[in-house]
């Protein structure tokens, strides 16, 4: 028990003062790398206030002594404890935690496809059963009319219809697409009903147009209308599921005896790593859609645009698959 | 990790016990200094997203349709990113967590890591849907032990007010004088084991920033400190002759701060 307050404080001044001084210079330069020696000595400086913060438990009177202690206490623990990457980001890894954080979670990826895959099979039944159920769910003025009209409006077309737009037109779906994969990831938190509605609804109106078109004997437009940007962005919406269910999977806690924060706590880097990857992938799908998919023949033959689809396909396969296996 | 235990005792408080067995605790933000503090950020996304919607428009000599694409993206960004970039930069602040004393913190209070401010921050757009504000993420706040809205969850977050960060002067507070308290050890015993930490805590604010008071409301002050302590414990009237209230609350002071 400290007796005389005034004396306690004097002797232990310089202790909080010089731990003080060394949790500044490492807030101020939080990428340095310290010695080992002073290391030791801001372990030992911790430890020592640490004892003094219970000492001053016994003083009850002096609330703003223990507020100051308390605040050099927290600051040297968050520091101390702290056994999580340092603050500087290092970019080649930030690059490869994408696909690594991809394939732990493979199963939540393989959920997203499947539901979407619901919502394909759904809408394509809704087609057979009843045409004008476009009118209903189609969001797209667009989609509204037959495939054959629209292909030989398309194909026949004099002029460009995105000419001075082409910009514009591209960040719109940029921003609008990573909206939609952020809104599918954030969504997990609802248990996974609002990533799996979306991802289902997203999966409707895919079947819907790939129905309507192939009945239509469509097909080959489609896939070169679809393939340049879809086999992107498709791919990262589903990948946004994907980080949605991790995260319904972390809330429920399904035969795990970890508590919840811990289980948050463990998936937060994948889920950042899959968001960022996601968005990078819709930034390129946005500028595919609106400079390669929106031309069709002959300004930009099928049979190149289908390849260019493929090829985007395979290229982020073998990346989402094999890049930084170790 | 650390492993530190966390318990909350009050809705107002985190609580955090190291593995060394050393407790210390932050004052959780209450709902109604975040929704100023986000008004705040919400004011300043804004202002800054406009201002580099304007300024892309200096690429409209060049090409109208890039000023707009460019004008979208940053709209986009800022709004987007405004609060992660600062969090992350600020150590858990932001403009307007800066200016409401605010600090977003690790619920463990670990370093905060990037993963938890990006986390978070997207998690707004289930916290804060357009339509209907905050109320998703305000609810959740209100509900939560920990006044956490549903990012700070899955961030493992927690909103605290800033510490102050000043260590109290006792010098100033109890200049080393003759005390007459101190001739009568057991009602000066009974002072200390009497006297309230509040109480205490506003007499030492009181004593420390006396010359910034009005000379009126100084003497009001103190009269109503000193006539509190002198309401714990009577002393001799010979002991208390001659000093003023002022006086007495120091002399109160170095007995509790067990100076000689």
């Amino acid at each position: 028990m400290i007796i005389d307050l005034t004396r306690f404080v004097a002797t232990e001044t310089a202790y909080w003062d010089e731990l003080d001084a060394a949790l500044g210079k490492l807030a101020s330069d939080p990428l340095g790398r310290m010695p080992l020696d002073e290391i030791q000595r801001l372990h030992y400086l911790y430890e020592r206030c640490s004892a003094d913060l219970v000492r001053i438990d016994a003083f009850s009177s002096e609330p703003q002594l223990r507020e100051y202690l308390e605040s050099l206490v927290s600051r040297a623990y968050s520091e101390i404890h702290e056994t999580r990457a340092k603050k500087k980001i290092e970019w080649k890894n930030t690059a490869l935690a994408f696909p690594r954080a991809f394939r732990r979670h493979l199963r939540a990826f393989q959920l997203s496809v499947f539901i979407t895959l619901l919502g394909c099979a759904f809408g394509w039944f809704a087609l057979h059963q009843d045409p004008n159920v476009k009118a209903v769910l189609l969001p797209f003025a667009g989609l509204l009319d037959s495939p054959a009209q629209r292909v030989a409006k398309e194909e026949s077309a004099s002029k460009d219809r995105l000419k001075g737009v082409k910009g514009t037109f591209a960040a719109e779906l940029m921003t609008n697409n990573i909206r939609v994969t952020l809104l599918a990831m954030a969504s997990g938190i609802t248990w996974g009903a609002g990533t799996l509605i979306l991802l289902f609804y997203n999966g409707v109106i895919l079947g819907l147009v790939a129905a309507d078109y192939i009945a239509g004997g469509q097909g080959v437009f489609l896939a070169g209308w679809l393939l340049p940007h879809g086999s992107i962005e498709i791919p990262a919406i589903l990948l946004g599921g994907q980080a949605g269910f991790m995260l319904a999977g972390a809330l429920i806690g399904w035969g795990e005896n970890t508590p919840r924060a811990q289980r948050f706590r463990a998936i937060s880097p994948d889920l950042f790593a899959i968001a960022g990857g996601a968005a990078a992938m819709l930034v390129w799908a946005g500028l595919m859609e609106a400079f390669v998919s929106q031309y069709h023949q002959p300004v930009l033959p099928y049979v190149l645009k289908i390849s260019l689809g493929v090829c985007e396909l395979l290229v982020l396969t073998g990346f989402l698959g094999w890049a930084g296996r170790e | 990790m650390g492993g530190a235990r966390m318990t909350a005792p009050s809705p107002y408080s985190l609580v955090i016990e190291t593995p060394e067995g050393v407790t210390f605790s932050f004052e959780l933000a209450t709902p109604v200094t975040r929704s100023l503090a986000w008004a705040v950020d919400t004011a300043a996304s804004l202002g800054l997203a406009y201002g580099a919607s304007r300024a892309s428009e200096i690429l409209g000599t060049l090409s109208a349709d890039w000023s707009t694409a460019v004008g979208v993206l940053l709209y986009f960004v800022i709004s987007l990113v405004y609060c992660i970039v600062l969090e992350w930069k600020w150590s858990g602040q932001t403009v307007g967590k800066r200016l409401l004393g605010l600090r977003v913190i690790d619920e463990q209070g670990l370093r905060l890591q990037l993963p938890q401010v990006v986390l978070r921050n997207i998690m707004r757009l289930i916290d804060a849907p357009p339509p209907l504000l905050y109320l998703v993420g305000g609810i959740a706040a209100l509900v939560s032990r920990k006044g956490q809205r549903l990012g700070d969850m899955a961030a493992n977050t927690v909103v605290v007010r800033e510490r102050r960060n000043s260590r109290p002067d006792l010098e100033q507070i109890a200049p080393a004088r003759y005390n007459s308290l101190l001739a009568y050890p057991h009602l000066a015993a009974r002072l200390r084991s009497l006297a309230n930490p509040e109480a205490v805590g506003m007499a030492v604010q009181a004593v420390s920033r006396r010359d910034g008071y009005e000379p009126m409301a100084r003497v009001e002050l103190f009269s109503e400190l000193a006539e509190y302590f002198r309401g714990l414990v009577t002393f001799p009237e010979t002991v208390l002759e001659g000093l003023t209230d002022e006086q007495y609350l120091r002399s109160v002071l170095r007995v509790i701060y067990g100076a000689k």
